[in-house]
């Protein structure tokens, strides 16, 4: 009896009460809603379509958290990257898989130049990443929206039907490649139960190949500049090039991250729709359990998958129970308050 | 030659410290001409947002001079602010009284939202900003639970004109008209066709004086001594963790007070934006009048309200203008203030890297 005591103190310890509590809220609503008349299935294919959608974006927290680099506010420099290449990718007009796939080819190598003068620039300012990565994601989103007006595309899904330039807000991408992952293999139980497997394929791949990277020479060489830089110089590892790698690759995967979340969603989103789109990824991976210096792939897959499903099920429950919508304010504590504990848990000053 | 070096380097340092205030006196003078806005037109917009922006601005100074940086949990103290305000447009309360009553309010809100902040920043040092901006956010998701969920429902709210239309929830734009220019109208004063808020001045003059004084109390200096070296701080005696606490409780009661002064000149306020708005351009603002994360005066204040809001008012017409889109103008807007706290942001702490590896090399005794 003691002993499960103590297991249960450890445990608690472990996971944090946040995540407990964020836990247990997520568990009661899934047991409340066929009692406000939600439907369980629907609701679990919601959450799982959107883990997939939003899996990369968070999974493009890890090198930079693992480098010491911090949580990656910056994540609207890789989401820009990918938002060129989906507008390049509609441009060109190719269609189906293969213009999901142009848009790749044109957003990694644009995300891996954007990444590296973003890692540059941290390089620079060790000790203050999270706040100017802040900064440098809401003004490139800024400097962007100038673009997206004067950039010369001319397809006409795409440019403001009145002036004839400019981009609009948001460009559906039907009939160029909605759901280019998701349409392979999808499973489809019953009327309400969807599962996109060919995302998720491709979800597991990416996540297969970070973690991967983290076992080979180099990976292995950031997470040793990210536990202790001092003794990574120390033992011949260049310090600076490590975490630019870690930009590069946190800035490619956001790239390939919009991408994905956009073939399922079916909109292009620009000008100020990348603006807070860091903050969603980040209070997700916290929730998974990660902290501001050390992040895995289960903190990816838990994050997301307790943050997502909070997201789904707050509006369809708390809608029914309370006849308001208090899904977004529920969103903002939720995900600031998060982030909110990551920032004070432990006081770690590396200066 | 000795003497010529450190003289380069004289000039050298003048022309970093303020490198930002110069590009956009440079920027000002480029685009007022083409934006076509008569002289007359510009000084009475300056006059306005001087008065109007001012005290915010200047609530600022206290965590900078403490060493915790730019406080971006001062939108706490605007938040609060806008609760005194709502309150005060409800119970109808108009005039001078209004205003006062709505500080009154607003008062030891700012002090409940400025203690809690202090505790989480004394348990995140070295990461005060992001914290505090994290923070901002924070209170603004209970913020937003209060005011659209309860006013009108748990928290009486008798004025049919306030509230949604559901019958609970504080509607998206209010209209102040209760309040509306009355600091700013309290003693009329014309020159030649403008206007000068005199009162408003006197206000923002009067915290000016108090703030230099303030300084040289006590715990003033105590706050600079926290500003230079934490450590030798507190093995000086200095009670660290309460000395920061004070000075996030005043900046964030002076916020407080600062978005009431804001907002009577505006005469709406937009419930659920104003305050977020608020601190952007506020730490925007005082930026650019040469202020860095670790330093800042008075003077960089109104420099910095008078530069940022010249940009404000002529960059949409100069885009205009010159490219045919107004709203290209807006972009640049936005991007310029974002892009300068960024550029501020990282010349700070490369400086700070820089100086740090100075200690070292001269503790390596290479000169």
């Amino acid at each position: 009896m003691i002993r499960m005591k103590e297991k249960l103190q450890v445990f608690i310890e472990n996971a944090g009460w946040p995540r407990i509590i964020i836990g247990l809220f997520l568990v009661s609503l899934f047991i409340a809603a066929p009692f406000v008349g939600v439907r369980l299935d629907a609701s679990l294919s919601d959450t799982l379509v959107r883990v997939g959608m939003n899996g990369i974006l968070v999974l493009a927290m890890v090198p930079m958290v693992q480098s010491g680099c911090g949580l990656n506010f910056g994540l609207p420099l890789g989401i820009i990257a990918g938002l060129l290449g989906a507008v390049t990718s509609i441009q060109i007009g190719v269609t189906g898989t293969l213009g999901f796939i142009a848009a790749l080819v044109m957003a990694v190598p644009l995300a891996v130049v954007f990444g590296w003068m973003y890692g540059q620039l941290l390089n620079r300012v060790k000790g203050d990443e999270m706040m100017i990565a802040t900064y440098v994601g809401f003004s490139s989103v800024a400097l962007m929206c100038m673009a997206w007006l004067l950039l010369p595309f001319t397809s006409p899904t795409m440019i403001w039907g009145y002036g004839g330039s400019g981009l609009r807000t948001t460009i559906s991408v039907e009939g160029f490649w909605l759901n280019a992952l998701s349409k392979h293999l999808h499973i489809k139980i019953g009327e309400f139960f969807y599962l996109p497997i060919g995302m998720y394929i491709f979800f597991a791949l990416m996540v297969f190949l970070v973690w991967g990277f983290f076992r080979t020479k180099t990976g292995t060489a950031v997470t040793a500049v990210g536990s202790n830089p001092e003794f990574a110089r120390a033992s011949g590892i260049d310090v600076d090039k490590m975490r630019t790698i870690s930009v590069i690759l946190s800035t490619v995967l956001g790239a390939i991250g919009i991408l994905v979340y956009e073939q399922s969603f079916g909109f292009i989103q620009l000008y100020m729709g990348p603006f807070y789109m860091a903050f969603p990824a980040v209070a997700a991976i916290l929730l998974g359990g990660a902290s501001v210096n050390k992040a895995s792939m289960v903190n990816v897959l838990v994050g997301t998958f307790l943050f997502q499903g909070i997201l789904t099920m707050t509006p369809s429950v708390i809608n029914s129970v309370m006849q308001t919508d208090m899904s977004e304010v529920i969103r903002i504590i939720v995900s600031n308050g998060m982030i909110l504990y990551a920032l004070t848990r432990k006081v770690m000053v590396k200066r | 030659m000795w003497d010529k070096n450190k003289n380069s380097d004289k000039i050298k340092n003048i022309l970093a410290n303020n490198a930002v205030p110069m590009i956009f006196i440079a920027l000002s003078v480029l685009a007022i001409p083409v934006s076509g806005y008569s002289a007359n037109y510009l000084i009475q917009e300056m006059l306005t947002r001087l008065a109007r922006n001012s005290f915010l601005v200047l609530s600022l100074l206290i965590p900078i001079l403490a060493g915790m940086g730019l406080n971006f949990g001062m939108v706490l103290g605007a938040m609060a602010g806008q609760v005194g305000l709502i309150f005060v447009t409800d119970w109808a309360v108009t005039g001078v009284h209004g205003m006062l009553l709505a500080a009154l309010i607003g008062t030891p809100i700012a002090v409940v939202l400025g203690y809690i902040c202090g505790e989480v920043l004394n348990r995140a040092k070295g990461r005060e900003m992001v914290t505090s901006y994290i923070l901002g956010f924070f209170i603004n998701g209970v913020y937003q639970l209060i005011v659209l969920y309860t006013m009108g429902r748990i928290i009486p709210i008798t004025n049919p004109r306030l509230v949604l239309s559901r019958g609970y929830g504080i509607r998206n734009a209010i209209n102040l008209t209760g309040v509306r220019h009355v600091l700013d109208n309290l003693i009329p004063f014309k020159v030649s066709g403008i206007d000068i808020p005199v009162a408003t001045f006197l206000v923002i003059g009067l915290f000016c004086l108090i703030i230099i004084w303030f300084k040289k109390t006590k715990i003033g200096q105590d706050m600079r001594a926290l500003g230079q070296d934490m450590k030798v701080a507190e093995e000086a005696g200095i009670p660290v963790e309460r000395t920061r606490i004070i000075a996030i409780l005043i900046s964030t009661i002076l916020a407080c007070f600062g978005q009431i002064i804001f907002l009577q000149n505006i005469g709406t306020m937009n419930t659920y934006n104003s305050h977020e708005q608020a601190g952007m351009f506020a730490i925007a603002a005082i930026l650019i009048g040469g202020a860095s994360v670790s330093r800042a005066s008075i003077t960089n204040v109104f420099v910095g309200v008078i530069l940022f809001h010249l940009m404000f008012v002529v960059s949409p017409m100069a885009g205009k203008v010159l490219i045919g889109q107004a709203q290209l103008g807006e972009y640049f807007r936005v991007f310029v203030s974002y892009g300068i706290i960024a550029l501020a942001l990282v010349l700070h702490a490369w400086r700070r890297m820089r100086a740090k590896a100075e200690a070292r090399r001269s503790l390596r005794g290479e000169e």
